[in-house]
């Protein structure tokens, strides 16, 4: 919201859906989707928003994550409520700074139990999760939104 | 019966930190929102001295001498982050109330569980889903949970003050009566809830000191020198239940009015009424208490216990042109925050108003003047039409939130490498509205 004018022109949420039920109903006798509670219309926080107190939505910049089909400018729905598992597009803590990486299991060294790091599709050296630097997921990317207009 | 009292630790600032990792461990102050005091510390800023609604300037050298950063409050991030916060805490418990923007008291009379478990987990949850740290008290009265949360609280920030096990999550209920007198006994009675500063200074001056001097004091004498307040208090102490939920009083820094609907509101009017009404009821209170309110927070909210409706919870602070007790200004300014908010489909159950930034009637003259836009006539020394009034303040807010005018006369002295801006001059050092901007969602290097 810009301007109280933004209110006006009935452009924004709120101003839409079942405002005047009384009216269809009498005007259809099989009920609409628009009447009928158990009938929904499509909307995209239902599909791709999981846990609604515990997803933010962020914007990518930069290429290289294209693998994972992020490009720059790219919404991102980052659900926070979700454990991190190894394959997951994340977004983790590094250096006080927010980043986008694929989670992987990095192979086990001698003796060692097998850590994780961080990882890009571009060659950019992969960030190695280990005692000095311990692993601070912030979030799991759910979704990319990627706007072709 | 049994309340818990949760609340967000150094609440403004945690949210600070939740999407600029960089301030993590960095001593923190969030400035009012003409950036004259500090109007949340975190706790390296409190180590540093600092003190609550410090005057900024008293503390400025620090950012050279201690690596101190100050942030202007960001109300919209603030109030979003409190509703996600709230909504996960009306998981916990069949009934809620959302007492600040930070606290809200849950209602566990009858629940069996493991208390400090439940209360773990559910403070864990909120880590995890929002970032926001938070301390959890459990008492027999409302009283009781609040002194129980300072215990927590304190027992997290300054170990050794109290025993460790009762850190971030404390439960009276489940101490031995010899524990609980030692506990108050190494408690200031000036933490007890509702015991002000001047209520304080007398006690202390009559000899008591801690909690459990004034629970062993004489309620004749104390009902002859205090007020019926402190009575109820000390019996809310002792375990009497004499608040309960929705009833309490006002805090000082802010007035809340919120209520439960019997039936679900869906439509936008509906929403509207209700809204109106509580804002019209804050500022009454408000003006009762000689105040004026810097921002005004609308929230309203699905039930979370009804799992078969579609959930959605809004919560938008509007921060005020200039501080106000007007209730047409304080009205419209709610009505704006609801119909911006409000989504058609969903099954409302419980709303409410929240006045915060609260000063005393007067002080506003002089900083309103500060904060006046340049092109902006003088302000009328005598309110004028509170709608033209209205539509001058909607300008300015215009003018100085709008995103063009931001820039203006301000300067960029910092960014952390991901496009947050931090400024320099009054107002403008406040973070992106990350969540309720789309503009101003955070970036993130990928």
């Amino acid at each position: 919201m810009d301007s109280p004018d933004d209110f006006a022109d009935g452009a924004p949420v709120g101003r839409d859906g079942p405002a005047a039920p009384t009216v269809r109903r009498t005007s259809n006798a099989f009920g609409t989707p628009g009447t009928d509670s158990t009938v929904r219309r499509h909307d995209l926080n239902d599909v791709f928003i999981r846990h609604q107190d515990a997803t933010f939505m962020m914007r990518a910049a930069g290429d290289d994550m294209h693998g994972a089909g992020i490009g720059d400018g790219d919404t991102l729905l980052v659900d926070r409520a979700l454990t991190a598992q190894p394959g997951n597009v994340v977004i983790a803590m590094v250096d006080g700074e927010l980043r986008c990486r694929r989670l992987e299991r990095a192979s086990a060294g001698r003796g060692r139990c097998a850590s994780m790091r961080l990882v890009a599709d571009e060659p950019v050296a992969p960030i190695e999760i280990g005692e000095d630097t311990p692993l601070e997921v912030w979030g799991v990317v759910t979704t990319v939104i990627k706007s072709l207009l | 019966m049994t309340y818990a009292l949760i609340d967000g630790n150094n609440f403004y600032v945690s949210c600070e930190r939740v999407f600029a990792p960089r301030l993590v461990g960095k001593p923190v102050v969030v400035l009012s929102s003409n950036d004259g005091a500090c109007i949340a510390r975190s706790n390296e800023a409190k180590d540093l001295g600092v003190k609550m609604a410090q005057p900024w300037f008293q503390v400025r050298h620090l950012e050279k001498t201690a690596g101190l950063v100050a942030v202007s409050a960001n109300h919209e991030l603030y109030g979003d982050m409190s509703a996600r916060m709230m909504a996960i805490e009306a998981r916990y418990a069949p009934r809620q109330e959302v007492y600040s923007i930070d606290e809200s008291f849950l209602d566990f009379d009858g629940v069996r569980d493991d208390l400090v478990a439940t209360g773990r987990h559910m403070r864990a949850a909120i880590l995890k889903e929002t970032g926001i740290p938070t301390s959890v008290g459990f008492g027999a009265t409302k009283t009781l949970a609040k002194l129980a949360n300072n215990i927590a609280k304190t027992a997290d920030r300054k170990p050794g003050s109290y025993p460790a096990a009762l850190a971030q999550v404390c439960d009276f209920s489940r101490l031995a009566p010899g524990e609980l007198d030692a506990l108050l006994a190494a408690t200031d009675v000036g933490a007890v809830w509702g015991v002000g500063r001047k209520t304080t200074e007398k006690l202390k001056a009559g000899g008591v000191h801690t909690v459990l001097d004034l629970m062993r004091a004489d309620i004749v004498t104390l009902r002859r020198q205090f007020s019926v307040v402190l009575e109820k208090t000390l019996r809310e102490l002792k375990g009497t239940s004499c608040m309960a939920l929705d009833d309490a009083p006002p805090t000082r820094q802010q007035i809340l009015v919120s209520r439960s609907f019997g039936t679900p509101i869906t439509h936008v009017d509906g929403i509207l009424e209700a809204v109106s009404e509580f804002a019209s009821r804050a500022a009454e209170r408000l003006r009762q208490q000689g105040s004026v309110a810097g921002a005004i927070g609308v929230y309203f909210m699905t039930s979370p216990f009804r799992s078969n409706d579609r959930q959605h919870s809004a919560n938008v602070t509007i921060p005020l042109p200039r501080p106000t007790a007007d209730t047409a200004v304080l009205m419209r300014a709610a009505e704006m925050a609801v119909r911006t908010q409000f989504r058609a489909g969903f099954r409302y159950a419980k709303a409410g108003a929240i006045l915060t930034e609260l000063q005393a009637t007067g002080h506003e003259q002089g900083e309103l003047d500060l904060l006046a836009a340049p092109d902006e006539p003088a302000a009328p020394a005598t309110p004028a039409d509170p709608r033209a009034r209205l539509m001058s303040a909607l300008d300015t807010l215009n003018n100085r939130f709008g995103r063009d005018s931001v820039r203006l006369g301000s300067t960029a002295v910092a960014t952390n490498g991901a496009d947050v801006a931090v400024w320099a001059t009054k107002q403008e050092r406040r973070s992106p509205r990350y969540t309720t901007r789309w503009d101003e969602r955070p970036v993130v290097r990928a």
